[in-house]
Formats: C-alpha cells, sequence, structure tokens
C-alpha cells in the first residue's frame, strides 16, 4: 500500500494555491510535477558538480560524467535493457522518435510500408509522413475501434514482407487505451517488419521490460516520469542503432575527424552530438529511484483504483460522455458534456485551482474520428486522491450549470 | 454620443459592478449568448481568426462610412470575450476603429482573465478587428 500524503509531502507545488484556491494537478499527461528530490539534484548538479562531460581530465569533469553515465545505468536496468549503449539520451520522446524516422529514411524504398495508427500523438504521425515522402515508402494507419482500441484485424491486414517498421504508442495520450504492443511486436516481427513503441505515457505508469517486450525501438520523456523537461531516452537494440547513420554530426559523436574521412564514435556517443543536458540527465536519476522505490506496480494498481473512481464518479454527471472506453485503460479520461465546448469548461475548473487540459491534445486524426472539436481531459498522477476527483468532479458540475 | 471611448467607460463600469471572477464569467457567458451572430455564408476559412484555441470567425461589412462586425464560436467563452469588442467597435468610423485606443481591456482585468494562449487570441482578435477597417479604408 502506498503512503500517498507522504508522496504529496514530496513535491512542493502541490500545496500550493492557485486562483486562491488548493491546487488540483490533473494535467499529468502533459507533464508530471516533480519531487524535491528531483528539483534538489538538479540545482544541486550545478552548485556543485558542473562541468562538461566526457574526455575531460579533471576532476569536475569525472564527477559530472560518472553521474550522468550512472543514469544511463539506472535506466538501463529500469527498463530491463540489455546493455546500457541501447540507451540514447534525447531531448524527449518526440526527438526519439525523429532520430528512428531519420535512420529510416535511409533504409526505405518505394513500395516498403510504415504502419502508424489512428490514434496516435501528432508526434508519431508527422515524423513518419516526412520519412515516407522522403524515401517514397507507403504510410498505413490501423483504424479506431469505436472504443478507443485498435482495429486489430485491420492491422493484420496491413502486414506483408512490404511492411518495414510499425510504430504505435504504448499508451494514448488521449483515449488512455493500453494497446497490445505485445501482440502487435510479435505479428509484425512474425513478417520481418521492426517495432517502435512510443511509450511517453507509459514508463511512468506500467512496469516495461525490453528484453521480454522484444521491441526495436522504444522511447520516453524524462517529464511525464516525474523527472526534468528537456531529456528523452530512445531505447534501440544494437543492432540497428549500429545501422543506422548518425542523426547530427558534431562534438562528442566522433572518432576522429579530418577533412579527407570523418569517422563516427560508438554507441550510444554517436547519437548524442553536443554538450547534451548534463543537469537534466543527472536528475532523471532522482526520478527513476522515486518511482523505483514505489514500486511500478504499486503505482499501477493506485492508478487503477483512481480511475475506475473517476470514471464512475464522471459518469454520474448527465450528458456526460467519455472518449476512450476500451477495456484495457490507463489513467486518462477524455469527455465532453453535451454541446458544451471543452474550453469552457477547462477556463471555468481552472478559476476553482484545477488543471486539466482542454483541446485535440496533439491528436487531430482522433477529433476528427469522433466528429469532436476537442475534449477535456483528466490525466492522473500517483501523487492524486480521490479527494481531488470529488472537487474537481463538483467544478465540472458547476461549470456545467453555468454554461447550459 | 456612441463613441468608442463612451463604450469603454460603460464597460469599465459594468465590471467594476462585478465582485469576483465568476459573476465576470456569467457576464460573458451571457454576452456570448446575446451575440449577433455571423451569416452562415461568411463562416469561411478566410474569416477564421489563427491564433485562438477555439474557432472563431469574424465578419466586416462596411455601411455608411462605418464597420458593422459580426462573429461566432464553437465556445461560449470566446462569444462573450468578443461581443466586447464588437460591443466597442462594431457601427464605429473606419478611422476610429483604426486608432482606437482599448485601454479597457486592462482595466477590467480580461487578460488575466484569460490563459497567456487565450489572451493571444484575444489581441488576434483586435488586430483583425482593425485589418478589416484598414481593408476598408484602402
Amino acid at each position: 500500500m502506498l503512503d500517498i500524503s507522504k508522496i504529496r509531502n514530496q513535491f512542493p507545488i502541490l500545496s500550493s494555491k492557485v486562483n486562491g484556491e488548493d491546487l488540483v494537478y490533473f494535467d499529468n499527461g502533459a507533464t508530471t510535477q516533480k519531487p524535491q528530490s528531483v528539483i534538489t539534484a538538479e540545482s544541486n548538479y550545478y552548485q556543485n558538480e558542473n562541468s562538461n562531460v566526457h574526455r575531460g581530465v579533471h576532476f569536475l569533469s569525472g564527477l559530472a560524467t560518472d553521474k550522468f553515465e550512472e543514469t544511463r545505468i539506472t535506466i538501463q536496468n529500469f527498463i530491463s535493457a540489455k546493455h546500457s549503449h541501447e540507451i540514447i539520451f534525447t531531448k524527449g520522446t518526440t526527438d526519439s522518435i525523429n532520430i528512428v524516422a531519420s535512420g529510416y529514411r535511409a533504409l526505405l524504398n518505394k513500395g516498403d510500408e510504415i504502419i502508424i495508427s489512428e490514434l496516435e500523438h501528432h508526434s508519431n504521425i508527422v515524423p513518419w509522413q516526412m520519412c515516407c515522402e522522403q524515401s517514397g515508402a507507403t504510410l498505413k494507419v490501423i483504424p479506431l475501434l469505436d472504443n478507443g482500441s485498435l482495429d486489430m484485424i485491420a492491422f493484420e491486414n496491413f502486414l506483408s514482407e512490404n511492411t518495414k517498421l510499425v510504430s504505435v504508442s504504448h499508451i494514448s495520450n488521449t483515449l488512455g487505451t493500453i494497446n497490445p504492443i505485445e501482440e502487435i511486436i510479435e505479428k509484425a516481427q512474425a513478417v520481418g517488419a521492426k517495432v517502435m513503441i512510443d511509450g511517453a505515457q507509459a514508463a511512468a505508469h506500467i512496469p516495461i521490460n525490453m528484453q521480454s517486450l522484444g521491441a526495436d525501438f522504444y522511447c520516453f520523456s524524462a517529464h511525464k516520469l516525474y523527472g526534468p523537461t528537456g531529456v528523452g531516452v530512445l531505447y534501440g537494440k544494437e543492432f540497428f542503432l549500429t545501422k543506422f547513420p548518425p542523426y547530427q554530426g558534431g562534438g562528442e559523436m566522433i572518432k576522429e575527424v579530418s577533412f579527407k574521412k570523418t569517422t563516427y564514435a560508438c554507441l550510444p556517443h554517436k547519437f548524442e552530438a553536443g554538450t547534451p543536458n548534463i543537469a537534466g540527465v543527472v536528475a532523471f536519476k532522482s526520478a527513476i529511484d522515486f518511482i523505483t522505490e514505489l514500486g511500478l506496480s504499486n503505482i499501477a494498481k493506485y492508478e487503477e483504483e483512481l480511475l475506475l473512481y473517476a470514471t464512475e464518479e464522471v459518469l454520474k454527471i448527465e450528458g456526460l460522455k467519455i472518449y476512450g472506453t476500451a477495456k484495457n485503460k490507463s489513467g486518462i479520461i477524455s469527455f465532453n458534456i453535451n454541446k458544451l465546448h471543452p474550453y469552457d469548461i477547462g477556463m471555468i475548473v481552472d478559476k476553482m485551482g484545477i488543471a486539466i487540459r482542454t483541446g485535440h491534445h496533439c491528436t487531430q486524426p482522433i477529433m476528427e474520428r469522433f466528429n469532436i472539436p476537442g475534449t477535456a481531459r483528466i490525466s492522473l498522477a500517483v501523487y492524486n486522491t480521490k479527494e481531488e476527483i470529488d472537487i474537481c468532479i463538483k467544478a465540472i458540475k458547476k461549470a456545467k450549470m453555468m454554461l447550459s | 454620443m456612441n463613441t468608442i471611448q463612451n463604450i469603454q467607460a460603460e464597460i469599465v463600469e459594468d465590471f467594476e459592478m462585478f465582485e469576483d471572477w465568476m459573476q465576470k464569467y456569467e457576464y460573458l457567458i451571457e454576452l456570448g449568448k446575446e451575440l449577433a451572430l455571423i451569416e452562415k455564408q461568411y463562416k469561411t476559412e478566410d474569416n477564421l481568426i489563427k491564433g485562438c484555441q477555439s474557432r472563431v470567425w469574424l465578419h466586416a461589412e462596411k455601411q455608411d462610412g462605418k464597420i458593422i462586425y459580426t462573429a461566432d464560436s464553437d465556445a461560449i467563452m470566446t462569444k462573450g470575450i468578443i461581443a466586447i469588442l464588437i460591443r466597442v467597435l462594431s457601427e464605429q468610423k473606419l478611422e476610429d476603429i483604426i486608432h482606437a485606443d482599448l485601454s479597457f481591456i486592462d482595466t477590467i482585468g480580461l487578460k488575466e482573465q484569460l490563459s497567456v494562449t487565450r489572451a493571444n487570441g484575444l489581441v488576434s482578435m483586435i488586430k483583425k478587428m482593425k485589418l478589416y477597417a484598414l481593408a476598408y479604408q484602402n
């Protein structure tokens, strides 16, 4: 059993007031708040450890490098990757997907196919559209069923020897659907395709294990996982990362530079050109430690309990419709009430100290699929409580009354 | 005379009566419901204001040297905000619209009521209204 009030005490921002009211933060799908340990690690880095990483001979450079590489090992263990050099530090999930898309651009030809799905975040759509435009490959899109789950029959029909890559999210940021990625990976790999999983919404909420999952690529962002912004992870199997050309040229990523021929560094440095977000990477470790200490399966269990409670309670509001009712769901509730515009609801509950997100959530194809301008979205994290859900529901009811 | 300055002063007076955000919002919602709606044929891509999070259409017509604005939005609060702007700028002379100093927005705290992205939308609305006046002048 998690002690939620003890957890909440670790997050300074959660005791702040917004518009004179206690903050209720339900925008965790966009970014989570940070525990004191992460904030301290980031500032401590600049106060006591700051130096540029790798190849420095002096004390501080060695210290910064050790700290930086310690996070890599922590993440390797966190996601059970086989090698630490399969962990590439990036700016975030979007950056990670772009690295893989750019790698594939050089490998694909006309007639090759990439499969994504209708519920993807724009960052798992646009890089592949660009990749297809430049390589001549074709993009196929797995349609959604009415409950917000993927049409797996359509997916299987898409698979052929032309399928080179399948890129889908682990959890939908708008609908909360947990996609059957084990099945997707197995079926895609059976026809010789590779699989990339966008784990932005998953890594802080359910346990992930790269070796048992077998995904070829997996990515996520630190800031959705109680860590700092501007840091992300690209996990890739050693074989592919070795095969890919470098993404960006610069310092750090080279072995030898001359005007005749430059050779590139080995993994992971080949993909980490330039000075990285060292402070962010160092503090990222504290975020992982925070999660590991609580235990991801405990977190998943608690958040599921919250989701069930919140779903039951919001459905008591007359005229409220939830988008995304798949059987296997994470702590995300997207909804609309009658014909009310989600922005109006969001603005009014904001005045009562409640942070929810409204709009298309960077998933315009989902909005088109359900023929709506947007939704209001509650997204949960481990520090949220049933009391907060009650406060939020009261506020939503008030907004509904004012707007109707 | 219903000059831009006079109408602004009226609105400031209205807002002074409100004690909290809720009364302000209720007022905006009320105004939104009363907004003179744009005719369907003008709800075009060209009349859509960029920079707003909800969709806002604005149309302007010149009559006797003055401009008549009509608008619509899919969000009611946005409609309320544009209704206030229309109350101030509609049926005014081109010159006056172009040079209007809309200081009442700061006085009534409308920008603070809105999130930054919404405030950007407000700026876009005013810009588009002034641009219509400029276009008709030329």
